[in-house]
C-alpha cells in the first residue's frame, strides 16, 4: 500500500511519459530528469488553531502530470496556495531542484517558475489575446510597446502548444469560449518561463469540447517538459491525463503514486475515507474487494 | 452510500454538451463582428469594408454614432439659423469647445481605470488661477508649468488617498469638488490681481492661445507637415508587420485613412483662413488652440495606446485582479492616472482663463466636470472602465460644444442649453447600450 507520507517510495521518472518531453525541452526542464522538480517535505500549514495540511510529502517529477485530488475541504486548495507562494508553510519544507527554498509571496514562485492558471482571475476581457498573454512583460521598441515583436511572439507561443482553435489573436478574450480562455491562461502562464505549471481546476466550467481542448493541452505541457500540477474533482479525467496522483484527505496525504496503481473506485475511497484496501502492496489493485470498503465511511 | 456507489457521480461529472463549437454561418460572422481590429483579419479593401460593416451591426460601432450625431446636430441648427456654419461662429465654436475637450481627456485617463474624477473642473480652474497669478511676476511658460504642477499635484494627492486607502473615487473627488470650490475663493481673494472676486490675465500670450491665430501659410505648412509625418508612419508600421509575416491592412485602406485625415485638416484650415473679420479688420488663420488641442491629443492617444503605462490603464479597468497577477503596481498605475487628470484639468482650465481673459472665484467647476465627463461618455468612453479613447473626448467636446453655442445663437435660454445637453448624453448612452445588445455578454 502506498500509505500516508510515503511518497519517497515512488521513483519519480520510472514511469510516464518523460523522455519525451526531455528531449525537446534540452536545456528545460527535463535536464535533471532524475530527480523532481519540486519536493514536498511533511509539509503543514496551520490557520490558528485549525490544521489544513499536515505532514504532507509529495514529490512533482518534471515532464509529468501529477493529479491532486481530495474532497472539499481536504486541503488541495491549501496546498497549491502554499506552492504557489501566496502562503507560507507552518512547517516542513520545499525543495526545488534539490535546493530548499523559502517562498514569501507570489513573485518569488514566478521568480524560480512556478506558474498558477487561475480559472478566471488571470484575463482582462477587453484586451486582446496578444496583450493579455504579454501583460507584464511587454516589449518596448524605442520606448513604445513593440506590436509586432509582442505579436510574433504570442503567436509563437499558441503554435507550440498547438492551440489552433483561435481565429485571431487580436480578438478580445471577452469574445471566447471557456476553453479558449483556459488554453490562453495557459499560453500566459507557459510564456513566463514556467517549470511547473498549476492548474486549478480547468475544466469545471467547460463542454465536452472545450474540455478535451484543455486536457490535450495539459498532455503537450507534460510532454515539452513542463512539471503539470492539477487540481480535478472529474476522476475521468484525472485518469486520462495523469501519470502520477495524490489524494488528499483532511488534509493529509492519503496516498500517492503512479496513476496506474489507481483506480477510481480505490480513489473514491481514499477521498472519502482516507484509505482503500483495494490498493495492493505493489500498488496492484486486488480482484474482487467491492464489499471490503463497505461500511468504512465516517 | 456506499464508496463504490460515490465513485459513479463523481466519474461521471463534467459531462455536459452545451459548449461545443457553433459552427453555422451567422455564428461565424458573429465572430468575426467580435474581432479585434479589422485591418487584422482583412486583406482587401472589400473583405475590409464587409468586416467593418459586420463589426457595426454586432455592436462595434466605435465612433460613427458621435460623429453622425454631430452632423445631424450641425444641420439641424444650420437650418435654424444660416449664421451657424459662418467661420466667426465655427472657430467660437472650436475654441470654446477646447477647454471642454481638454478636460474630457482628463477624465479618460480615470475612467479607463474604472474611477471617476469630480473635481477636474475646479482643480483645473485653479491651475488656470496659478498660472495667471504667477504670469503677473514671471515669464508666461514658467506660469503655465506652476499651473499644471498645481494641478498635477492636487490630482496625485487624490490619488493617493484613492488607491492608498481603497475609498472610493466618486467620495474623494467629490471632496475635492467641494474643497477645491472653497480653495478657488480664497486663492483668488488672496492673489491680490484685479477686483470683484476674479484674477484678470497679464499674459498677452496666453490670451492669444484662444484669440490668436497661425498666419495662413502656417496653417497650411503644419497640415501638410502633419498628413506627411502621419501616412509615413502609418505606412511603415504596416510594411513592418508584413515583414514580420503578419496581416496588415491592405494599402487602400491606409490610404483612404490617410485621405480622410487630410480632407479633415484642409476643412479646418479652410474655415480657419476664411476672413472673419469685421469691416475693414482683416482676421484670417487657424487659432492657436486647434494645433495645441491636437498635440495634446496626439501625445495622449501614444500614451493610453503605444505605452506600457497606457497599456495597464486598459489592463486594470478590464480586470484589476489580472493585472496585479501579471505584476502590474496598480498603486503606482492608478495614482499617476490621477496626476495626469490632474495636469490635463489645468491644460482645460488655461484654456478657460485664456478664452475668458479671467478667471472668476464665481466659475461653476461642477458644470465643466458635468460636461468633461459628458464629452467623454458621448464620445464611446466606458464609465466602467477598460473602453474608451483620447479622440472620444474630442468628438464629445465638439458635440457640447455645438449644442452649446447652437442653442445660444438661436436664442434660447442657458436653462435651455443645459436640458438639451442632458438629452444628448442620455441619447448617446442609449445608442451605446442599444448597439451593444447584439454583442454576447462578456
Amino acid at each position: 500500500m502506498v500509505a500516508a507520507g510515503a511518497a519517497d517510495g515512488a521513483r519519480p521518472g520510472s514511469s510516464g511519459r518523460a523522455p519525451s518531453g526531455t528531449s525537446s525541452a534540452g536545456t528545460g526542464p527535463g535536464a535533471d530528469a532524475g530527480r523532481p522538480l519540486l519536493r514536498l517535505r511533511a509539509l503543514g500549514k496551520n490557520f490558528g488553531p485549525v490544521q489544513a495540511l499536515a505532514q504532507v510529502s509529495l514529490d512533482i517529477p518534471a515532464g509529468q502530470v501529477t493529479a491532486l485530488v481530495g474532497d472539499n475541504g481536504a486541503g488541495k486548495s491549501t496546498l497549491i496556495k502554499t506552492i504557489a507562494g501566496i502562503w507560507e508553510p507552518s512547517s516542513g519544507e520545499l525543495i526545488w531542484q534539490g535546493r530548499p527554498v523559502r517562498l514569501h509571496g507570489p513573485a518569488d514562485a514566478a521568480g524560480l517558475g512556478i506558474a498558477t492558471v487561475y480559472q478566471d482571475l488571470a484575463l482582462a476581457d477587453n484586451l486582446d489575446i496578444v496583450q493579455n498573454m504579454m501583460l507584464g512583460r511587454e516589449k518596448l521598441r524605442y520606448g513604445l510597446l513593440d506590436e509586432t515583436s509582442m505579436e510574433l511572439t504570442a503567436k509563437q507561443t499558441l503554435a507550440d502548444l498547438r492551440v489552433t482553435t483561435v481565429r485571431n489573436i487580436r480578438q478580445p478574450v471577452g469574445s471566447l469560449s471557456g476553453g479558449q480562455r483556459q488554453s490562453v491562461a495557459v499560453a500566459k502562464a507557459v510564456m513566463a518561463d514556467a517549470r511547473l505549471v498549476i492548474m486549478d481546476e480547468p475544466t469545471a466550467a467547460l463542454g465536452v469540447t472545450q474540455t478535451e481542448l484543455v486536457l490535450s493541452l495539459i498532455e503537450r505541457l507534460a510532454g515539452r517538459g513542463h512539471a503539470v500540477l492539477l487540481v480535478s474533482h472529474n476522476l475521468n479525467e484525472v485518469f486520462r491525463v495523469a501519470d502520477r496522483l495524490a489524494v488528499l484527505y483532511l488534509g493529509r496525504l492519503a496516498a500517492a503514486g503512479p496513476a496506474a496503481e489507481f483506480d477510481t473506485q480505490s480513489v473514491v475511497e481514499l477521498m472519502t475515507t482516507g484509505a482503500s484496501a483495494r490498493v495492493g502492496e505493489n500498488g496492484k489493485v486486488s480482484e474482487p474487494a467491492s464489499a471490503r470498503g463497505q461500511g468504512r465511511e465516517g | 452510500m456506499t464508496p463504490a456507489d460515490s465513485g459513479q457521480p463523481l466519474g461521471d461529472a463534467g459531462v455536459a454538451v452545451e459548449d461545443s463549437p457553433p459552427a453555422d454561418a451567422s455564428e461565424q460572422q458573429r465572430q468575426i463582428a467580435q474581432a479585434g481590429a479589422p485591418e487584422l483579419i482583412a486583406d482587401s479593401v472589400g473583405e475590409y469594408a464587409r468586416i467593418w460593416f459586420l463589426r457595426l451591426r454586432g455592436g462595434e460601432s466605435g465612433a460613427l454614432p458621435v460623429v453622425l450625431g454631430l452632423i445631424a446636430i450641425v444641420i439641424f441648427f444650420q437650418v435654424e439659423n444660416s449664421k451657424f456654419l459662418s467661420p466667426t461662429n465655427l472657430v467660437n465654436l472650436i475654441v470654446l469647445a477646447a477647454a471642454i475637450i481638454l478636460l474630457g481627456m482628463a477624465e479618460v485617463f480615470v475612467l479607463l481605470l474604472g474611477e471617476i474624477d469630480l473635481s477636474v473642473g475646479f482643480n483645473g480652474i485653479i491651475g488656470g488661477v496659478i498660472t495667471l497669478w504667477a504670469a503677473y511676476t514671471l515669464p508666461w511658460w514658467i506660469a503655465v508649468l506652476l499651473g499644471l504642477a498645481a494641478s498635477a499635484f492636487i490630482g496625485f494627492v487624490q490619488g493617493i488617498i484613492t488607491t492608498g486607502l481603497g475609498l472610493p473615487s466618486f467620495v474623494v473627488t467629490l471632496a475635492g469638488l467641494l474643497g477645491l470650490n472653497g480653495l478657488l475663493i480664497i486663492l483668488v481673494q488672496h492673489t491680490g490681481h484685479g477686483a470683484g472676486g476674479s484674477i484678470s490675465n497679464p499674459s498677452n500670450i496666453i490670451f492669444d492661445l484662444t484669440a490668436g491665430s497661425l498666419s495662413p501659410l502656417a496653417g497650411w505648412i503644419v497640415l501638410v507637415v502633419l498628413v506627411v509625418l502621419a501616412g509615413v508612419f502609418m505606412i511603415l508600421k504596416d510594411r513592418r508587420r508584413l515583414a514580420s509575416g503578419l496581416v496588415a491592412p491592405p494599402l487602400g485602406v491606409t490610404l483612404l485613412k490617410i485621405g480622410v485625415m487630410a480632407a479633415a485638416g484642409i476643412v479646418v484650415v479652410l474655415i480657419g483662413n476664411a476672413n472673419r473679420g469685421l469691416g475693414l479688420v482683416t482676421l484670417k488663420g487657424v487659432p492657436w488652440v486647434v494645433p495645441v488641442v491636437l498635440g495634446v491629443l496626439l501625445l495622449y492617444t501614444v500614451l493610453t495606446s503605444r505605452t506600457r503605462f497606457g497599456r495597464y490603464l486598459y489592463a486594470i479597468g478590464g480586470n484589476a485582479e489580472a493585472a496585479r497577477r501579471a505584476g502590474v503596481n496598480l498603486m503606482r498605475v492608478r495614482t499617476l492616472a490621477f496626476t495626469l487628470c490632474g495636469l490635463t484639468a489645468a491644460m482645460g482650465g488655461i484654456m478657460l482663463a485664456s478664452q475668458l481673459d479671467s478667471l472668476g472665484s464665481d466659475l461653476n467647476g461642477g458644470q465643466y466636470v458635468l460636461f468633461a465627463v459628458a464629452a467623454a461618455v458621448i464620445g464611446g468612453t466606458n464609465l466602467f472602465g477598460g473602453r474608451g479613447k483620447m479622440i472620444h473626448a474630442l468628438l464629445g467636446g465638439l458635440v457640447v460644444a455645438t449644442i452649446d453655442s447652437g442653442l445660444s445663437i438661436i436664442g434660447l435660454s442657458a436653462a435651455a442649453t443645459d436640458i438639451v445637453t442632458a438629452i444628448v448624453l442620455l441619447a448617446a448612452v442609449t445608442i451605446d447600450k442599444l448597439a451593444r445588445r447584439n454583442r454576447p455578454a462578456s
